[in-house]
């Protein structure tokens, strides 16, 4: 039973990282029907921004808790930056063109990002300080979940409350489900459609950034092509869900989680990522709209 | 540019040797020590410093009046590292009438000689030829070497975690790469045959992962005292990681993957006391610096690839004939395996099989965030 509870506590961490990749796959398809593949490398670049800032600070001597909070801080603000300019650069001139022009410009700026990262930096694998110390309060269990896999729990659990009450309730969140709705109808009543477009990003890199911080500190080592799979599995996780749905982004990427780490567990790694796609190819059979996607009727 | 005119010199090298030897051949008796392998080609890089080390100890030898009072004589023959070409080279060799031959360079390419040189009785010796077979089969009693088989670091592995660590449960795990499953795999071979101990874990792990909890938990589940991986430093520092997070302190014992600086600079304190084999330290041997040096000086460049070796196995097989008295078959071959030898790899002999004993891998230990060599 203990090693079931292990096996459950490890999918959920799993898919907690994947949850916050997830959601901006989600939020910019939902708004712009557009899969961002560059996403994975903003993640990347908010680890990497994260250890060149906790580098500097140790230096300086800081406090371990002040470095963990500003490194987190200074990635969300440089991975935000990265996918607004993301988005007006590569994805902006081309709202109009088909859409696989916008797919394949995402494909570009993913492959450019990891090689800048690559020449900017190393292709070495760069060890990253664990930021999130061990809490004496958790010895006791830490043989089945440890400090690490606490802080990314709550941390992925606060996120999803602040960005659900974001949506529902703020003024950005409606005008944000009015462009997904209908972007020219929403653009007629009033909303400033680019502007939520920008925020969409924003919120979905700043995501990313948090998710890249605490896994990058949890395994203690990055290098510039960590946000190729990471992004995989979580499109994998919000197609899972039902892209565009931002509820089913996270349960997508639970169901991920749980499904690899139960299956590595009860019967072998070897083929981990076979039975994760063909969990998603059966539910994609069953429900082609993903878990909680909405099935929609071609507009007219 | 200078990579260039370097392939050039040496193409006029290795033909300039040969048209020497032939020229030579008439006029005395000589010793003839064959060197084959690839000199063009793809591979020609592994081919080439064999040469090198060839003439540089034939130079050596014969400056100190040669073997049994003879002058050696170099014969270079070209394989291409292809096995249909090999069996031509070693037939042009055994026809020029050679008495022992260094090579060949690629294992494809020496299985197929090796029945040529079987069938005329003259001993083969490769600086790095490694599949298991060649020596292992019994069947080329003719055969020696002087690297390590490709199973040596997986025997090596468990013969520690065995005889050393005296252990009883062992997971073997492995990154499903060519390299790291096929030393996993004849792990979990030697494990199997072994009674002393039981493979309680067999898994490949997907590298690059988000992170292998799972796989951190299966191995705790199993009891296993120690983990054998077969793969890269990645994978081995997210797994060791793991593991120390999760209090568990199974061994973990790995290979010349994980026998790198930069497992230690990520893994960090977690590295402590991790096992890894590693090809020998000879860096302070001093045959082997005086080889390097000579090199150097000749050639105006670092040695290449299984320079050390092949330089060895020069020796080996000209001091095995001094010590025969004679370049007669069984004398030569009872000699290799008889007679110690100083060589820039150590002091060495061939086993039954044609392996050399005192060459190959050793065990290292992080201790203190660096590998040491343990004895």
């Amino acid at each position: 039973m203990e090693y079931f509870f292990e096996l459950f506590l490890g999918g959920l961490t799993r898919g907690s990282i994947y949850a916050l990749i997830a959601l901006g796959y989600t939020m910019v398809y939902g708004i712009v029907e557009l899969i961002n593949f560059a996403h994975g490398e903003i993640y990347m670049i908010g680890a990497f921004t994260a250890l060149i800032v906790v580098g500097v600070l140790t230096l300086l001597g800081w406090n371990q808790i002040a470095i963990l909070l500003i490194a987190a801080l200074a990635a969300v603000i440089y991975s935000s930056a990265y996918g607004y300019t993301l988005e007006k650069i590569a994805y902006k001139p081309l709202r109009k063109a088909p859409r696989l022009s916008a797919l394949i410009s995402a494909i570009g700026m993913s492959l450019f990002l990891q090689n800048y990262v690559l020449l900017a930096q190393t292709s070495d694998f760069m060890p990253f300080p664990a930021l999130i110390p061990d809490f004496a309060f958790m010895e006791p269990v830490a043989h089945i979940i440890g400090s690490p896999e606490l802080v990314i729990l709550i941390t992925t659990t606060i996120v999803m409350i602040l960005l659900t009450f974001l949506i529902k309730f703020s003024k950005i969140g409606k005008a944000m489900r009015a462009t997904a709705q209908d972007r020219e109808m929403a653009m007629l009543v009033g909303v400033d459609v680019n502007r939520v477009i920008s925020m969409t990003f924003i919120i979905g890199s700043a995501t990313a950034a948090i998710g890249g911080v605490l896994i990058a500190s949890h395994i203690g080592q990055i290098n510039f092509y960590i946000g190729f799979i990471a992004g995989i599995k979580a499109f994998v996780a919000a197609v899972l869900g039902g892209i565009g749905s931002i509820p089913g982004a996270v349960l997508g990427s639970l169901v991920l989680g749980w499904t690899e780490s139960f299956f590595t567990g009860y019967i072998s790694s070897d083929y981990e990522d076979v039975f994760a796609f063909i969990f998603l190819v059966l539910i994609l059979i069953f429900r082609p709209a993903g878990i909680l996607g909405r099935s929609t009727t071609e507009k007219v | 540019m200078m990579k260039k005119r370097l392939g050039k010199f040496l193409v006029v090298a290795v033909v300039g040797v040969f048209m020497l030897a032939t020229g030579t051949a008439m006029a005395a008796d000589t010793i003839k020590l064959g060197v084959a392998g690839a000199h063009s080609g793809d591979l020609a890089s592994y081919g080439l410093p064999t040469v090198k080390a060839a003439e540089l100890v034939v130079k050596d030898i014969n400056a100190k009046g040669g073997v049994l009072g003879k002058q050696v004589e170099l014969l270079v023959e070209d394989d291409v590292c292809k096995p249909e070409v090999a069996t031509n080279t070693a037939t042009k060799l055994v026809s020029e009438g050679v008495h022992v031959v260094l090579g060949h360079i690629c294992s494809g390419a020496t299985k197929a000689a090796l029945g040529i040189y079987k069938g005329s009785n003259i001993p083969l010796m490769s600086p790095s030829a490694t599949n298991p077979a060649l020596t292992q089969s019994g069947d080329y009693p003719n055969f020696f070497r002087t690297i390590a088989s490709d199973d040596a670091q997986a025997r090596l592995e468990v013969d520690f975690a065995l005889d050393v660590l005296k252990l009883k449960k062992i997971a073997v795990l492995h990154d499903k790469g060519d390299y790291g499953k096929g030393l996993a795999e004849f792990a979990k071979a030697f494990l199997e045959k072994d009674s002393r101990a039981e493979v309680v874990l067999y898994e490949g792990v997907t590298p690059g992962a988000v992170d292998y909890s799972a796989v951190v938990q299966k191995i705790k589940r199993s009891k296993a005292e120690a983990v054998i991986f077969g793969g890269y430093h990645p994978e081995a520092s997210k797994i060791v990681t793991q593991m120390r997070k999760k209090r568990m302190k199974t061994l973990f014992i790995s290979d010349d993957g994980v026998k790198d600086d930069t497992f230690i600079k990520v893994a960090q304190k977690y590295a402590e006391g991790v096992y890894a084999t590693g090809p020998k330290d000879v860096s302070k041997n001093p045959m082997a610096i005086a080889a390097n040096e000579a090199h150097k000086k000749t050639y105006g460049a670092d040695p290449g690839a299984f320079y050390l070796n092949a330089y060895s196995a020069a020796i080996a097989l000209l001091n095995a004939i001094e010590q025969a008295g004679s370049t007669d078959y069984a004398a030569v071959t009872n000699a290799l395996r008889t007679k110690d030898v100083e060589t820039p790899l150590g002091k060495i002999r061939f086993d039954d099989r044609g392996d050399a004993i005192g060459v190959g891998f050793s065990m290292y230990q992080v201790q203190n965030g660096a590998y040491v060599e343990l004895k």
